[in-house]
Formats: C-alpha cells, structure tokens, sequence
C-alpha cells in the first residue's frame, strides 16, 4: 500500500542471488541499522518489559515485584481516565476522516485551484504542534478569545474551553481533526487519482449524477485508502501528548479531565521518575494500540473494497 | 494531475463548479483564519488582544512584541539546535536506510525476509516503549543535554528503510551488472549508481523526516534541560510557561517558529506531497 511513491510501481520480480558473494557483503550493507535497531530498540524494549517488573525508586534501582506495576495501574483511577480522554480524542480525530474525504472529492472535481487548496488545508501539518497549541489555546479562551466572542453574536455564552475539565479533552480533538485533515487529504487525493477515469466517464454516460458516482464509485474504490489513513489515524491520536502538553498544561484545573494516557506516561516516568510504572503505561499502550489495529483489520473484510 | 475531464459535458459542470469551489474556499477559510489570527494578534498590544469585542486589525501595527520575543528568547540558539539536530537526523537517517535497504533489496542471505520483518516491526511501535530506555542510554553514555542525543532514535527509521527498499527494488538490476562488468564494487555501484537514482525517494524521505525532527516534542524535551540545548518547540513552549497571558509575544514567537518550515513546505510542495501519498507513517 506504499509503493506509490516514485509511480514506478515494485518491480519486484523475485531476486536473483548476487552470485554467494552477496550474504557477507549484504550484512555489511545493514551493519549499522542493526547494530542502531539492537541498541536503541530491541535492548531498550527488553530492558522497558524488565523495568515494567519492577519497583523502581526516583534514584535509580529497584527489586523485582512481579505484577505490582500493572496491577496498581489498573487500579489507578488517574489511568482509566488517561485511557479514556485518548478514547475520545481518537473517535473525535476519526470524524475527521469523513471530512477528508469530502474535501479531497471536492478538490478532485475542481477544475481550477487545486495545487493552492492542497497548500491551504494542508498548512497545520508543517506547522510546530506547539504553535498550533499556542494558537487555539488563545482562541478557545474563555473570556476574550474569538471563538467565544464569535458564538456570542449568537447569543451562546461559551464554555472556557480549555480550562474547563468537562470539554477540554473535545477542544483539543477539534484542533486534532483541524491538524491532521491535511494528511488525510493528502492520501486519499492520492486514492482518487488512482480511479480508472474510464469508470467515471462510463458511469455519467450511463446517467449517474456527481452523487450517484461518489457512492457508487469513488467511495468503494477509495476505501482501501480510508482503510489505510483510519488505522495510522488511530495509531498515532493514540500517542497524543503535544497538544495536551501546550494547550492544558500542567497546573492546569482541566489537566486531570483531559491528560491522554501518552501524557500520564511523561508525567509518571519522566516527571515523578516512576519508571517501573511508566514501562508498564507504555507496554500497556502498545497492547492497546495492537488491539485498536488487529480490530480495525478485522473490521476491514466487511467494508474494504479490493477491486 | 491536470488530467481531468474534457471529454464530459461542459454545461452540466458549471454549477457542480460552482458549489464545489465555495465549500472549498469556506472549508480553507477555516484552515487559515488561525493563522491570520495569529499574526494580527502578534502586532496588537496586550490590552487590544484582550478586548472584548475584539478589534480585528491593531490600532497600530507596531512590532514591539517580536522585540520582546527576541529580548526574552534566545532565538538564534535554539534556531542552531534544531537545525543541527534536523541535520544530523536526515543525514544520518538517509545514509542508514539507504545502506540497509540496499542491502535488502539486492542481496540474498538466510533470514532476509525475517530480519527485514524484524526492522519494521520494531521501529513501528509506539516511540514510549523504548523511550526510558533510550533515556538511561544517552544518560549513561553522558550524552544528555547534547544536540546529537536530539537526533540520535531517529536516524533508525523502518519508514525509510522500507521506502528506500521500494525505490531500490524499482531500478532495473541491468545497471549494476553492467557496472559489474565493468569491474565496479558493491560499494562503488551503490554509491555511484544506485543511490542517485533514487533522487526523489531520498528528497521526500528528507522532507518528511525534517517535519518530524523540527516539530518534536516529547523525546527533546525529555533529553535536554538547559538552555543552551532547548530546540524551538521546547523553547516555546517554555515561554508559554512562564508568559501564558502575554498573547501578543506567544503569537509572534510561535509565527517566527513555524515561519522555516512553512517557508520550506510552500517551495518543496511536490516533495512534501510525495512524502505524506507514500505513507502518512511516523519516521
């Protein structure tokens, strides 16, 4: 699902052996991003199921216990929360995926000004997560920002978006879907593109309207595409800690209303240096993230189209 | 990505034309009015970003807020760390991946298959696994609060490892036997062959890995402490910290922050584009 890059397309007929010399000369090739993989990522991951194991204290050492991390964790009220402020940022970012696809259909049928709608909608993907925060912390203010001040022209007293712990957690998911819709158009233009334009040509001779081709067409020939931007779109709302970082904060009365399990894992191994305790939120993040994926591929046999 | 319809009737498209540019152009008003908020608020003085109603534009647009930026931040400092981490990240990244995927895609070797499943699966799972580990790495090794220990986890990348495959796996194998024969070495024919072929994997790769390497948060913020080795998201968000009300100077310092990037993204469109079609993965 990645080979559209360089439209090449994978010539990957199967590989001839490189006459024996090849093996010695190939792992010399990969050396250093194994020895890289080894140091910084299969060791480390050994040594967080280690420390998940233990009790470790905020100078360093630590005894063996077993469960307790895990056990204490699924016992901490602040984690069910964590778990359930990233449940609702990622089904809030998920509704962006319906927008995406609404805008790339649109950007696909317009004649003129495409390159320039692409560049519009896709500025918050290069700008810094930081920024962004900054930016709609300042417009979701409660007294003076624009967005309450712009409901007030309707009569609506606005809530202090950020600050309040009943709707931070959905203010912050309305800037995940504003950020990361770039992305997803992005990938589903590129979907669209790779519609046969004979089907749609076909169809309209055939009498179907922009609507009818949209359903009947477009959209199930798309959702291999869909598929592939709502699994990347779970994973990574799953690890969102920038936003929450910048526009809740700590010391913050809405931070225990809105911290994301990815924030709960800073706050408790890098903060309170809990580390036996964090090794335990991040290897239960991953179960979790391989659930959410291993049920998205599920899930994918009843609506994914493979022409 | 001209090609559209000619060939379907012209008058029937006028008004699909018609609603289709006005959903897009309200849908980008959305996506840019921020950032029109931004910089009008940066040239307002702090009661005119307070006031209610608001005023659109600054009673004068005075620049005394960018003073201050600059006065409080030390921009041109962090502007360094992050570039020399973005440098050594791209560079060490496109010359490990290259390496290793070319290695993958042109040589046989008992448990290639394996090994490669093993690159991809590691390197995409969630950063936070190996985080405290990598943390008590570059500790041990005295390498915190250095602008290396920012670049280091990711130069290993399975997003570019598997990109530079593809594009190696797409160059027809007659270039290397015919540099082969003309008595070229492995090395010699990756170097000088293979590699600058594969010009617009690498420009994307570069591209996208430079977005993630300027806009990173969590794993600089953890690694570095001082001043001297903050990179900008850090040092901005920093000035939220200690001037959270001064709205007039966070707007100005977070619009000089995401004004290179922006820059870069407006010139290298293509690049940028190619980057997210291939995969939106994480690098």
């Amino acid at each position: 699902m990645t080979s559209t890059l360089s439209g090449r397309g994978a010539n990957t007929r199967p590989a001839r052996p490189a006459r024996r010399r090849g093996a010695a000369v190939g792992l010399l090739f990969i050396a250093p991003a194994f020895i890289g993989l080894l140091a910084l990522y299969l060791i480390p991951l050994v040594r967080t199921v280690v420390l998940s194991l233990m009790e470790t204290g905020p100078f360093g050492g630590g005894k063996f216990t077993g469960l307790s991390n895990y056990e204490a964790l699924l016992g901490d009220e602040a984690f069910w929360h964590a778990l359930r402020n990233s449940a609702i940022y990622t089904a809030i970012v998920l509704i962006g995926i319906p927008l995406a696809i609404l805008v790339s259909a649109l950007i696909n049928n317009a004649r003129r000004g495409r390159a320039i709608y692409r560049v519009l909608y896709f500025l918050p993907v290069v700008t810094l997560p930081v920024a962004v925060g900054m930016v709609w912390r300042y417009i979701y203010n409660g007294d003076f920002g624009l967005l309450n001040q712009f409901l007030g022209l309707f009569g609506i007293d606005g809530p202090s978006w950020v600050a309040d712990p009943q709707v931070a957690i959905f203010a912050v998911a309305i800037v995940g879907i504003w950020m990361t819709l770039g992305t997803n158009i992005i990938i589903l233009g590129a979907g669209m593109q790779g519609i046969p334009e004979e089907l749609m040509e076909a169809s309209s001779l055939d009498g179907a309207g922009p609507v009818r081709q949209f359903f009947g067409i477009t959209l199930p020939l798309l959702s291999p595409s869909i598929f592939f931007v709502s699994v990347l779109s779970v994973i990574s709302s799953l690890q969102m800690f920038d936003l929450i970082y910048v526009m809740i904060g700590r010391g913050s009365p809405a931070l225990d209303g809105s911290k994301t399990i990815v924030f709960l894992f800073y706050q408790k191994a890098f903060i309170e240096n809990d580390q036996g305790f964090g090794a335990a939120i991040a290897i239960v993040l991953l179960m979790i993230i391989m659930a959410a994926t291993a049920i998205q591929f599920r899930l994918q046999r009843r609506w994914v189209f493979y022409g | 990505m001209g090609e559209t319809v000619l060939s379907r009737g012209r008058a029937s498209r006028r008004p699909t034309q018609w609603v289709t540019h006005t959903a897009l152009i309200l849908g980008a008003f959305v996506m840019v009015a921020p950032f029109i908020w931004q910089l009008l608020t940066s040239m307002k003085t702090i009661p005119e970003s307070r006031a209610v109603p608001p005023t659109l534009l600054p009673g004068t647009f005075n620049l005394s807020s960018y003073e201050r930026f600059f006065d409080m931040v030390p921009f041109w400092g962090l502007l360094a760390v992050s570039l020399g981490a973005l440098l050594l990240r791209v560079a060490g990244q496109l010359l490990i991946c290259a390496l290793a995927a070319y290695g993958f895609a042109r040589f046989e070797f008992r448990g290639r298959n394996l090994l490669f499943g093993a690159f991809l699966i590691m390197l995409m799972a969630p950063s936070q696994l190996f985080i405290i580990a990598q943390f008590d790495l570059v500790k041990g090794l005295g390498m915190l609060d250095t602008v290396p220990a920012i670049a280091l986890p990711g130069i290993f990348s399975a997003f570019g490892t598997f990109l530079m495959r593809q594009a190696f796996l797409a160059i027809p194998r007659e270039f290397e036997e015919a540099a082969r024969l003309d008595g070229a070495g492995s090395w010699r024919i990756f170097w000088q062959i293979m590699l600058p072929m594969t010009g617009p994997t690498l420009a994307a790769l570069t591209v996208l890995t430079s977005l993630y390497s300027w806009n990173d948060l969590l794993w600089p913020l953890i690694v570095t402490s001082s001043k001297e080795t903050m990179t900008l998201p850090v040092g901005l968000a920093a000035l939220q910290g200690q001037y959270g009300t001064d709205y007039p100077l966070l707007m100005a310092g977070s619009f000089i922050v995401s004004l290179p990037l922006i820059i870069i993204f407006v010139a290298l469109q293509r690049q940028f584009f190619a980057g997210i079609a291939s995969s939106g993965l994480k690098g």
